[in-house]
């Protein structure tokens, strides 16, 4: 009786073995996603509504984060230059791709030692972006920094690029983009290695060189690595916090924040006790980061219909 | 190949490149190689306002000796260690599963389930800042590695689950049909047939995740403190409020907290590039 | 028969109550958190710590020191989960949001015992929110102006006491090819000492706490005033360049090199100002010159404190460690010359023979009639502080902006004291 009791449980497994393995397999992986991602980011929705020191009890008030900002945003304040900056880093951060390609192109040669070159040029990438700000912190120095010691040579400086708000932002982003080109370059001489010896060939015979020879045939073999390169460089741009925290920690007179560090400033650091009010930046942020989002998900389900 | 190959060029060109090369990737770790500088320097030079000169004297030894004997840096490098090898063992487990099964079978929700993952990976941290603290506070785990390495997992299912599948994807599907017609089980199958072929994906997808964790700096911040459990990315700015103004001894306390990722790029490069450039090439 | 055994059991229990202070012998784990993390600081505490240890050797104590700034993010962290037994933080406004929030516990006992009652009133109110206590003080310190007085003497200055004076003496320092006060204002709180300063000078202690409560406009004609006064200072270039991309020890160097004649900052520079090489005769210390003759001198006096989280789990064991450090021996010793180098909080112990210490002392007990100020981000609630001391970094920098910057604190005021 309970043999054959067994029987049929192992074979009714056997049977939907196809059906339930997936799930088996997806389950640990998927319930950890859930909990520490998924949901995260709806109660982050919902604590947007709320006020919370983060210590007492929370106080349901609607919107009125929401409403906040909007005054914060119409009077100037602290949200708006964060907006503010933030745009300056999506469209300033996608020099890397062209940097990336350009280096890329002066390194895809076989040569003796080119190899090591490529290690050394891609190096910034593996460094913590923790201490590429220490280093850019120093770089940048107003007594001693190489900046200023370079700046005059040529009878220029000094210039104290971390003091001063008007420079402040584009400095950050300088040093932000020396381990992004790395990336964006290796992704290109990946590429590279890659595009079709015979096409190039053709253009050749075409009498395509220099420049149209890039634009008309190379490039359009690199699409792939371009694709990446964009993806990982708009997220590296909204996800910048830790050059922020290190270099400047917002300042001067909070001058270089962006979403991403401002929403920790109110909600954690030193001064900050406004959950809510955190919550209620990062989902603008959110909603930001969505659209490119969306986009990458477009393109990739295209790209899978395509199978 | 492009652009044309150097020996093809004229002799002078080949010349000038060649003088180029060392040239630029001077310019290039510039700031880095300054900091190296600063490392071996004795604090006199810096009180001297000898920055770019010549070390006065070779101090090196001193320095780093300052780093590893008489702060709580061997620390931080040791809980960094702790919670970056759990993290890739455990976040390259679970994906292979999740992999596995989004690559291989055909059921109704796998595209949707894949594209949650894929959103997650791309979802800004502070949207999950206060949720996830909170959530590692109740469970007992705040200022843990444990809670760490918890999230860690989780956030990096994202990414290695897009990889992993996608390698999967690209194995012949024809060997997997073959072992079902014989009857193997489908668990045998994912152990002994696609396991062994994806082992160039997991030497990848380690070393990539390795740096990732490695220099992670917001989650430390967020969900430890203190020098039981931070991890160097976090324990460097303690380092330096320690030593502030003490220029020697920051850079070379920055030199330190970013060796383990660089050597490992350096032994694992192959796999560290294979990894980082997935998906670059059709 | 059995009520006799009664008596004695009780006599025993009071016996061992009565010594209980001395002999009773304390157990399990007491966790103290620190944020002392410079090493003088670090190697008082510890030491402290070890005398406690001494007298109960059967406790377990664990100490951690975590950064300086870090810890001031971290507290109410660890003071809702992984709770100490015993923290380190500081008094008034700054302790408010824990002490609101029901994680400090009511130390109010202690205070009432004869011992701290007797001792410690003068930081009593500090410690004081809704009329109990929720903590005690371990150290205060004066700050002032410390200066070369080398350089002073080679341009034949002497310690300013008035507005006037002080300008004068600021001009002909600069005439000299120096700047007068060096200052880091990357974490801004520094700037927050200038503003103290000025406004109390202005305006007067109550006026400034009144500010601070948010009871007064930041347009108002007074603390425009404030401003009026500060802008003399930065537009004669009294302060060095860049301040706002240094910290306050990246800025002592200025002070060092010479090329900076003062600096307003509490006790605490006195330390690494002597480790960089700096003589007690070319070091000396006055006190914040007065600006409107019709106000009393008030001065910053920032006490810091220890607390027992709400959740600690060895109270007992915490109490005593309070009591421990608030004794007048204890007091004495870790703050002399060379260890914290501040003010003991016990009217019964010794202040350090040294001359910073004494004038300090002497400066808060008799010529501060109108009051002492724990500091403008310990007065002022946390979001208002922040703000505000953005807003003074800006000031500093492009002391033109006043009037916008004003408006700014003016909107911040009605949203933060609004709610």
């Amino acid at each position: 009786m309970t043999v054959s009791a067994e029987l049929d449980s192992e074979s009714w497994f056997h049977r939907n073995q196809q059906r339930i393995a997936p799930w088996l397999f997806l389950a640990p992986g998927l319930l950890f996603f859930l909990f520490y991602v998924i949901i995260p980011v709806f109660q982050s929705f919902n604590l947007s509504l709320y006020e919370w020191d983060g210590l007492g009890a929370a106080e349901y008030v609607g919107f009125r984060n929401y409403e906040d900002l909007y005054w914060e945003f119409s009077d100037r304040d602290a949200f708006y230059i964060s907006l503010k900056n933030n745009l300056i880093w999506l469209l300033l951060y996608l020099a890397a791709i062209p940097a990336g390609l350009f280096i890329a192109l002066f390194l895809n040669q076989t040569v003796k030692g080119i190899r090591l070159y490529k290690s050394l040029f891609f190096f910034p990438f593996v460094i913590s972006q923790v201490v590429v700000g220490l280093v850019f912190t120093w770089f940048y120095d107003p007594t001693f920094g190489l900046l200023n010691e370079f700046l005059g040579l040529f009878g220029m400086g000094p210039l104290n690029v971390l003091g001063d708000e008007r420079f402040v932002t584009y400095g950050i982003i300088f040093a932000g983009l020396w381990p992004q080109t790395a990336y964006c370059m290796i992704l290109y001489l990946t590429g590279l290695n890659a595009v079709d010896p015979e096409q190039i060939e053709a253009g050749r015979l075409d009498g395509a060189k220099g420049f149209r020879m890039l634009w008309h045939i190379i490039l359009p073999q690199l699409r792939p690595a371009t694709f990446i390169a964009f993806v990982v460089t708009i997220i590296g741009a909204l996800r910048s916090f830790d050059l922020i925290s290190i270099m400047t920690q917002g300042g001067p007179f909070g001058s270089s924040r962006v979403l991403a560090y401002y929403m920790f400033e109110v909600a954690l650091s030193e001064y900050g006790f406004r959950m809510g009010y955190g919550a209620a930046i990062a989902v603008i942020l959110f909603l930001i980061m969505l659209c490119f989002i969306a986009y990458f998900l477009w393109s990739m389900y295209r790209e899978e219909r395509r199978h | 190949m492009f652009p044309k190959p150097i020996e093809k060029q004229p002799r002078a060109a080949q010349i000038t490149y060649q003088a180029m090369l060392p040239l630029a990737l001077l310019l290039w770790l510039g700031p880095l190689l300054a900091v190296a500088l600063f490392s071996v320097k004795p604090e006199a030079d810096f009180t001297n306002a000898n920055y770019w000169g010549m070390p006065s004297s070779f101090e090196g030894a001193f320095n780093y000796g300052q780093v590893f004997f008489n702060s709580d840096m061997p620390r931080y490098l040791l809980n960094s260690f702790f919670i970056t090898v759990p993290t890739v063992i455990g976040a390259v487990a679970l994906s292979c599963m999740t992999g596995f099964a989004l690559g291989i079978y055909k059921f109704k929700s796998n595209l949707w389930i894949f594209f949650m993952f894929v959103a997650g990976n791309f979802v800004p941290f502070q949207i999950l800042m206060v949720p996830v603290r909170d959530l590692t506070l109740e469970l007992g785990l705040y200022n843990t590695k444990t809670g760490l390495v918890l999230f860690h997992i989780a956030f990096q299912t994202g990414f290695c689950t897009l990889f992993m599948r996608n390698f999967i994807r690209a194995l012949p599907f024809e060997l997997i049909e073959a072992a079902r017609v014989e009857g193997i089980s489908e668990w045998r199958i994912f152990w002994y047939v696609v396991l062994p072929l994806m082992k160039p994906a997991i030497a990848a997808l380690s070393v990539l995740i390795f740096t990732f964790i490695w220099n992670d700096y917001f989650w430390a911040v967020v969900l430890t403190q203190g020098a039981e459990s931070q991890p160097v990315t976090a324990g460097i700015t303690s380092f330096n409020a320690q030593f502030r103004a003490a220029y020697q001894l920051m850079s070379a306390g920055s030199i330190v907290a970013a060796l383990p990722p660089v050597a490992m790029f350096f032994l694992m490069q192959k796999h560290f590039i294979a990894g980082l450039t997935l998906g670059a090439v059709k | 028969m059995h009520s006799m055994f009664k008596r004695t059991a009780m006599a025993l229990v009071a016996s061992v109550a009565l010594t209980a202070p001395v002999a009773a012998e304390l157990t399990g784990e007491l966790r103290i958190f620190l944020d002392t993390s410079n090493p003088a600081p670090r190697a008082t505490m510890e030491a402290m710590i070890e005398r406690f240890q001494q007298q109960h050797p059967d406790l377990e104590i664990e100490t951690t020191v975590i950064d300086r700034e870090a810890y001031k993010t971290q507290i109410r962290n660890f003071l809702t989960a992984d709770t100490p037994d015993v923290a380190n933080w500081y008094a008034a406004n700054r302790m408010k949001p824990y002490v609101d929030a029901g994680l400090f516990e009511d130390v109010s006992d202690l205070w009432a015992e004869a011992e701290i009652s007797d001792n410690l009133g003068s930081t009593k109110g500090a410690l004081t929110i809704d009329g109990k206590q929720w903590g005690v003080p371990y150290t205060y310190y004066q700050w002032g102006v410390y200066y070369r007085k080398d350089i002073f003497d080679e341009l034949g200055l002497s310690e300013p006491t008035t507005w006037k004076e002080e300008l004068a003496n600021c001009q002909k320092i600069i005439d000299s090819g120096r700047t007068c006060y060096t200052i880091g204002t990357k974490f801004l709180w520094t700037a927050g000492g200038w503003f103290d300063y000025l406004n109390m000078r202005t305006n007067g202690f109550d006026f400034h706490q009144q500010l601070a409560n948010g009871e007064i406009s930041w347009e108002d004609d007074r603390v425009k005033q404030t401003f009026a006064n500060w802008k003399q200072l930065i537009d004669m270039g009294a302060f060095i360049d860049n301040h706002q991309t240094y910290s306050w020890q990246e800025a002592l160097p200025f002070m060092v090199k010479g090329d900076a004649a003062a600096y307003l900052m509490g006790n605490f520079a006195v330390a690494p100002l002597r480790e960089a090489g700096l003589s007690d005769d070319q070091l000396d210390f006055y006190q914040f010159v007065a600006i409107n003759p019709d106000v009393e001198l008030a001065e910053d006096a920032p006490t810091d404190t220890f607390h027992i989280p709400a959740n600690a789990l060895n109270k007992e064991a915490a109490r005593a460690f309070l009591r421990f450090v608030v004794s007048a021996d204890e007091q004495t010793e870790i703050n002399n010359g060379s260890n914290l180098g501040q003010l003991p909080v016990n009217a019964q112990s010794s202040v350090d023979a040294d001359k910073f210490l004494q004038q300090g002392f002497n400066m808060l007990s008799s010529n501060s009639p109108g009051g002492i100020a724990q500091f403008w981000d310990r007065d002022a609630p946390a979001e208002m502080a922040k703000v505000s001391m953005e807003g003074f970094q800006e000031f500093m920098v492009k002391p033109d902006n006043a009037d916008k910057i004003l408006a700014k604190l003016e909107r911040a005021r009605t949203r933060i004291y609004d709610q």
